[in-house]
């Protein structure tokens, strides 16, 4: 069913414009500009549904296609298709991009709204891209929204912070697009489809080898360096330890709903083009590397957690805790490279989907509840600023508590499932890999279980007496969130039938051994 | 139709002395806009392909084998929407002008009917006459309506520009006698047999003569003198058009003329190229003057045309071509943002001065074209600056693969200064530190004219980026017409 | 001998020297005592009615004749620089009504005319001797209005400048002419040009060259002969100087031009085979050394017409590069460049004597902010500075492109022309600088102190306008004149 359409271009569309729209209202119709990015974001989600009904779960390959040419002298391509991978991030960005603007600032102004849907084209054009030239433009447009998010309306520190991720992640983007472009001049294709299938024939290296030949860069060497480039990009964005170093500042100083963005989807931003422009066009560069790269992934499981234990500030904690989290995916990603059972790869993989869904998911849920706790406290998100909210705020406490456990992955929760695949395949490859980032869980829970412990028990602090629960507003805001993280946890297959034969694809065409 | 363009822009030269002063802008943006849409249609006309269309031919002087006639190929068509579009925003932004207004029109108008007559020339005799028409005018509109150090400024441009097209006459009349001495059609002149000594020197004579006017390091220095001289319209059409009058000239003169030569001088001017691109990079990062920054920037986008024009191969050159239309635009808004919509109302253009004056908040309009012409300037993609600059590093690597990475660089660098210069002028937060910005006065509200024409430029800017096939259907066929043959053949391709 | 045929042959020469004659009974009889405007407006109308009959004469009466030893010939191609001469020389005749500086009108007009019947006679013969008398009758006629102005110091300065440099030269021209036709025993230049050809390699032959190009390098100007020219530029009378600098550099020119082409042979580069000896090395040097001199010395003036006389030396040098062309080339490059050269002189100064009146000497500085009280006198300055720089579409760039193209063709293997062009070439771009001095007071500066008021009248601004108009027409549709060229060196080459 390789049906061709326009849908998804639609898509990519639809919240492009409504972010121009949302520019050209006038500063002082702040509601107005809510209204309609609102709008847009339910508009957005229908068209996903949408797509997702058309789409074909069974089929684990590209679907909805859109294909067309567009830069002919350099054989560039405008190539949309989506496959379960793909859908599933889709989902995810419409879910949080919407939960993000509900939990946006009722003064926020246009510019900020416009911000925010220019991100989630953005978004949807990098997750349903299938050539790099549009890909790399949709992989930048979400920085620069998101870069004056932050330096336009973050914290006190907002300059700074900005400047860091601008910085970093735009040194990251060249080395990437360093990267490609040498494996373009070697391959003569953009196309990730393509590129893909030369990495799994092993074309890769020998066409590289030939376009240097006689130059002072072996083959070798430039395989390794480009694929370096690529990693790099990567391992900024989601982060990879030691490469995380903007991570905390920019969560911390970004205004909370968009760190929940940030967190939520541009994170997963990152894991994405791992899986789709990463793993299939380098796994010989993965294997050479593996236990390298499996040290730093673990690595940044655990002093993911551990860091987040060291925190005081609540969101600086969640920073980390989102450095742990998907420290389990890249941790999965690196290891499918690894010699082991076609089904342990495809566990490791699922898990690696599985994870990303529950963390955006579950990490918006919980910047959600900082900005409530933000707008009650004015500002204040100390870890011992609190304590003995539960008795003051019930249901508050009680949803917060659902989307930490889910964090923490309890069973029966949407973390437990992503984390218990991630290690079940992890270890039928490489064993000690597994071990090494177990301590990373007890970790986990150990913050989790403390900031629960200082925040809702304990003696409660009297300025804070006055408190009130959450508001119907701010139910409906979190209530979804915490309906799918169980509905995730309790019944896996929903997902997984989504995911799993394009995980079966992806693992059959990697072709290693 | 194409050659109502430079039929137009003279009428309107003389027009403009003729009618009232109350109409004279009037009469100018109909000029130019008649321009830009005869410009069009010729391009619609004209259809693409490797070919290229006579529009008119007729004996000129015959003792020396001239003739009058015009031609539109890929890169003049393209080339003359640029002109058209330049034009247009040119009297937009000239709007406020009230000195000498109906003088100032006619050179500008002169300047717009030489720059198109160059694009569509297709004798070489012609094309030099209507180089040197656009030359003289840039003088006076530099001298008499210009800034900072206008006289200076004013003749430097032009003495810069005559020594280079001293250099271009020299190669032409040498190209002219050694085919025969009996015809300066530029397909004539292209399929001569030259010896590969002659064309060893000739051509770096044109090649240079043409890209001091390109900006070419080390004979750049004009370039942010004259910019920052120049009134802000003057500017925008100085790096606008002129610059690209350079670079075309080596394009379509040099490399069809003398591919041996262009061969053999490859490796130097892509240095040359490259010196110019991380050269003006790292210049624009230490200038203090707002537009001094600009200038030197466009010393480095056009390095980045000239290195595509020294890859000799088809990307490069399409990427020169379209990084020629893309600076352009790019620089042209810059320019206009730079010098009418901030520098007109603040009065000043030092960076540190501009940091403490909030101009964020104070004029969220121009903040945000700032931002948008430097995002797309230093090449962000869906911009037409990135498929441009895609272009030519993919060719250069193909061709000059150590200039490529260089080039690589100055991309950064790029990215550098401009995120440097959008940072310190319009997001550094003096609201925080300088409580007396609440009582300082507002500026004057930007006017409709300047309103079109930053968005005219913008969005033509993401246009192409976007769909750059536009513009590339047009330039890529045109390297495979019988001008290119000698350079396909020498190249190799 | 057939008198009738050498009347008709002559009788526009004729014609002339009747008006002149006229001229002056008319300003001592009938116009005794009346006022100068008057006198000097009759004057000119019947200079004009004489010029305007020579004119209609050579157009459709006279016939091409030969006569013996090349006295007088009348050919096409003279017959087109003759027009040229008399066209140029009504222009500066309508403008010098404009420049109210002597009393004796009559004297003055009339002997206008008769450098005018000098330069014709120039023009149109083949012999040594009446060249050199042709030339002497000229010379002198320009000496007495060079040195014109009785009551200005400076006149008599430029008169007695020119007239010992012109003389001295003189001198040379006829010593090298006794050389000549001591060693080829003719005066004719045709049967000359044989003759020389056994003494091809006689030093005597070389000596003699030298001495002519000697003679009429000063006639063009040409370093190192030119050290009147600043001087007589800037000081004689603005009418004379008009004539001076363009009628008389036309027909001298061409003069020029005929002697090396006929009596010496084309190509002038020694042992080219066909060429006698080589006055092309000799030649060249001349032209480099005007165009670097004169550019260069001319970036220094701030006196307007100073600076137009050191441009003069260096357009001395554009033009001797023509004569290298082949023969058709070289007249073609040369006539047309000559003809565009003299009109856009007379313009120039046509504009500096609208503004000067009898005035002072005009600097630079005095022409600030001239556009603003005259745009359309200041349009046209534009047009002629422009000209004279080289500047396209106007009619100077067409013609020193075409002499660097004729230079060039030449020989095209060889590089000496090539270096000659390109100073040529880039000296041109120097001479911007300093044309872009004048125009740059003139458009751009603001005014300080008063600005030049416009004093000519209709007749001279509308001579300065038709200038402007044929400098641009020249420019923009060169093929008009040089067909007529064509046509006229196809019947002259033998």
């Amino acid at each position: 069913m390789n049906e061709t359409s326009s849908i998804l271009t639609w898509l990519i569309l639809f919240p492009l414009l409504g972010a121009v729209a949302v520019a050209l209202i006038s500063p002082a119709a702040r509601a107005m500009a809510r209204l309609v990015t609102l709008g847009t974001g339910f508009a957005c989600l229908a068209v996903n549904l949408v797509i997702w009904l058309r789409f074909d779960v069974r089929e684990g390959g590209f679907q909805l296609i859109h294909q067309t040419a567009w830069i002919p002298s350099l054989g560039v391509e405008y190539h949309l298709g989506l496959d379960g991978i793909g859908l599933v991030m889709l989902g995810l960005t419409s879910f949080v991009m919407l939960m993000a603007m509900g939990a946006s600032d009722d003064e926020s102004s246009p510019a900020y709204y416009s911000f925010l849907l220019f991100l989630q084209g953005g978004l949807y054009g990098a997750f349903t891209a299938l050539n790099f030239v549009h890909w790399f433009l949709f992989w930048e447009l979400c920085l620069i929204p998101a870069y004056f998010l932050i330096k336009l309306y973050g914290g006190p520190n907002r300059s700074a912070a900005a400047m860091q991720f601008f910085v970093y992640t735009m040194v990251g983007s060249i080395a990437l697009l360093v990267g490609y472009l040498g494996l373009y001049l070697a391959t003569g294709t953009f196309d990730l489809t393509v590129l893909a299938q030369k990495g799994a024939a092993g074309e890769i290296v020998p066409s590289i080898k030939a376009a240097l030949k006689g130059t002072f860069l072996d083959g070798g060497r430039a395989y390794t360096l480009i694929a370096f480039g690529v990693l790099l990009g990567f391992a900024v964005k989601v982060p990879l330890m030691p490469f995380h170093t903007w991570l905390p500042g920019t969560y911390g100083e970004a205004p909370t709903a968009v760190t929940m963005t940030l967190t939520g989807v541009m994170s997963k931003l990152g894991l994405y083009g791992l899986l789709r422009l990463f793993l299939p066009v380098f796994p010989d560069f993965i294997r050479n590397h593996l236990s390298l790269l499996l040290l730093l992934a673990a690595m940044t499981v655990v002093l993911g957690a551990a860091s987040a234990l060291a925190q005081r500030d609540l969101k600086r904690v969640f920073a980390f805790s989102s450095i742990n989290h998907l420290g389990y995916c890249l941790l999965g990603i690196f290891a499918v490279a690894g010699l082991g059972s076609p089904e342990d790869r495809a566990a490791a993989l699922c898990g690696v989907v599985y994870q990303m869904a529950s963390h955006g998911i579950t990490a918006a849920a919980l910047f959600a509840f900082l900005v409530f706790l933000e707008r009650r406290s004015g500002g204040l998100l100390g870890m011992g600023d609190f304590g003995g909210l539960r008795r003051l705020a019930p249901v508050f406490c009680g949803l917060m508590g659902v989307s930490l456990f889910a964090s923490l992955g309890l069973p029966g929760l949407s973390g437990f499932i992503g984390e218990f695949l991630i290690f079940k395949g992890v270890f039928g490859i490489v064993p000690w890999a597994a071990v090494a980032a177990l301590p990373g869980v007890l970790l986990t829970a150990v913050f989790i279980l403390k900031m629960i412990q200082e925040i809702f028990h304990g003696p409660l602090n009297g300025r804070w007496s006055g408190m009130a629960d959450l508001t119907v507003q701010e139910r409906v805001l979190v209530l979804p969130a915490t309906v799918l993280m169980i509905l995730l946890g309790l019944f896996p297959g929903i997902l997984l039938q989504m995911v799993n034969p394009t995980i079966v694809r992806v693992v059959d065409g990697l072709n290693l051994p | 139709m194409l050659a109502w363009t430079i039929i137009l822009s003279f009428a309107g030269a003389l027009g403009v002395l003729l009618v009232p002063k109350a109409l004279v802008r009037w009469v100018a943006l109909v000029v130019a806009c008649a321009g830009l849409a005869c410009g069009f249609f010729g391009a619609i006309e004209f259809g693409g392909g490797p070919v290229s269309m006579s529009i008119v031919d007729l004996p000129w002087i015959a003792p020396l084998g001239v003739r009058f006639a015009l031609e539109a190929d890929g890169i003049g068509v393209t080339l003359v929407l640029l002109t058209g579009i330049a034009a247009v925003v040119g009297v937009l932004f000239s709007w406020n002008i009230e000195k000498r207004l109906s003088e100032y029109f006619a050179f500008f108008l002169t300047l717009i009917g030489g720059v198109y007559g160059v694009f569509l020339s297709a004798d070489l005799f012609l094309l030099f006459v209507f180089y040197e028409i656009a030359i003289v005018p840039k003088y006076f509109l530099i001298a008499i309506w210009g800034g900072t150090r206008k006289d200076y400024g004013a003749m430097k441009l032009v003495l810069y520009s005559f020594a280079g097209s001293a250099l271009v006459l020299i190669g032409i009349l040498a190209a002219f006698v050694a085919a025969g001495g009996s015809s300066f059609a530029l397909i004539d002149l292209a399929q001569a047999e030259y010896s590969v000594e002659f064309q060893r020197w000739a051509f770096p004579l044109v090649f240079v003569g043409f890209a001091v006017l390109a900006g070419l390091w080390p004979f750049h220095t004009w370039a942010p003198t004259g910019h920052v001289a120049a009134p802000t319209p003057v500017s925008m059409l100085l790096a606008g058009v002129v610059m690209k009058l350079g670079a075309y000239g080596a394009l379509k003169v040099a490399l069809p003329l003398f591919p041996e030569g262009a061969i053999f001088w490859r490796d130097i001017l892509a240095a040359l190229a490259v010196t110019g691109i991380v050269y003006g990079g790292l210049v624009a990062m230490t200038q203090k003057d707002f537009k001094f920054v600009i200038g030197y920037s466009s010393v480095s986008h056009m390095g980045f045309v000239l290195l595509g024009v020294a890859t000799l191969n088809e990307t490069g050159l399409s990427g020169a071509v379209l990084q020629m239309f893309s600076h352009g635009i790019l620089a042209g808004l810059l320019f206009g943002i730079v010098g009418r919509l901030v520098y007109d109302r603040t009065h000043t253009r030092n960076l540190d001065e501009l940091k403490s004056l909030n101009l964020r908040v104070r004029m969220p309009f121009a903040a945000g074209a700032f931002t948008v012409a430097g995002m797309a300037s230093m090449g962000m993609p869906g911009f037409s600056g990135f498929v441009a600059e895609l272009h030519v590093l993919i060719g250069a690597w193909r061709s000059v693969p150590v200039h490529g990475i260089i080039a690589g660089i100055g991309v950064v660098i790029g990215v550098a200064y401009t995120m440097k210069a959008i940072q310190t002028v319009f997001f550094t937060d003096a609201g925080d530190t300088d409580p007396g910005v609440e009582t300082s006065p507002t500026y004057a509200p930007f006017t409709v004219p300047e309103r079109a024409g930053v968005w005219m430029l913008s969005l033509t800017s993401l246009l192409i980026g976007l769909y750059p096939r536009i513009l590339l259907d047009w330039i890529t066929p045109t390297f495979q017409t019988p001008l290119y043959e000698g350079l396909r053949k020498g190249a190799g391709w | 001998m057939d008198y009738g045929l050498i009347f008709l042959t002559l009788s526009p020469e004729f014609v002339l020297a009747v008006a002149a004659m006229a001229v002056m009974g008319l300003d001592l009889t009938v116009l005794k005592g009346t006022s100068r405007i008057y006198r000097m407006t009759a004057a000119a109308g019947v200079m004009a009615i004489g010029i305007f009959t020579a004119i209609l004469l050579l157009q459709y009466y006279v016939k091409d004749a030969s006569f013996p030893l090349g006295m007088l010939v009348q050919n096409p191609l003279n017959l087109l620089v003759k027009k040229v001469i008399l066209f140029v020389a009504l222009t500066i005749g309508l403008l010098a009504t404009e420049v109210r500086f002597t009393r004796n009108v009559g004297e003055y007009y009339a002997l206008l005319m008769l450098a005018t019947i000098g330069m014709m006679l120039l023009v149109s013969t083949e012999n040594l001797l009446l060249l050199f008398v042709a030339l002497e009758l000229t010379s002198l006629s320009l000496y007495v209005l060079a040195g014109y102005n009785e009551r200005s110091r400076e006149s008599a300065e430029a008169g007695m400048k020119y007239f010992l440099f012109g003389g001295m030269s003189a001198a040379f021209l006829l010593f090298g002419f006794s050389y000549l036709y001591g060693l080829g025993g003719t005066l004719d230049l045709g049967s000359l040009g044989l003759a020389l050809s056994a003494h091809a390699a006689d030093p005597l032959l070389s000596v003699a060259l030298i001495l002519v190009v000697i003679g009429f390098g000063f006639k063009l100007a040409a370093v190192p002969f030119h050290f009147w020219a600043p001087d007589t530029y800037q000081g004689a009378p603005i009418a004379s100087t008009m004539l001076i600098g363009s009628a008389s550099k036309v027909a001298g020119g061409y003069a020029f031009l005929k002697l090396l082409l006929i009596g010496f042979g084309a190509g002038g580069w020694s042992g080219s085979g066909e060429t006698i000896t080589g006055w092309a090395p000799l030649l060249a040097l001349i032209a480099v050394l005007s165009m670097v001199f004169g550019n260069l010395a001319a970036l220094a003036q701030t006196s307007v017409r100073r600076l137009l006389g050191y441009s003069a030396v260096a357009h001395a040098g554009y033009l001797l590069l023509g004569f290298f062309g082949s023969e058709s080339d070289a007249y073609h490059s040369v006539v047309f460049y000559l003809t565009v050269y003299a009109l856009t002189t007379v313009g120039a100064f046509g504009v500096i004597a609208a503004v000067q009146g009898k005035g002072r000497d005009l600097t630079l500085r005095d022409f600030a902010g001239f556009s603003r009280k005259s745009p359309e006198m200041a349009l046209c300055l534009l047009v002629f500075i422009l000209s004279l720089a080289g500047i396209p579409p106007l009619a100077g760039f067409a013609g020193k492109f075409y002499l660097f193209a004729a230079a060039l063709k030449s020989d095209p293997g060889h590089m000496g022309m090539l270096a000659a062009v390109s100073i040529g070439v880039v000296m041109s771009a120097v001479s911007l600088y300093y044309y872009l001095q004048l125009l740059k007071q003139v458009f751009v500066a603001d005014p300080i102190g008063p600005v030049l008021r416009v004093k000519a009248g209709f007749l001279g601004r509308s001579m300065i306008l038709l200038l402007a108009f044929c400098v641009i027409t020249l420019g923009c549709a060169p093929g008009i004149f040089l067909d007529l060229i064509t046509g006229a060196v196809i019947s002259v080459s033998r």
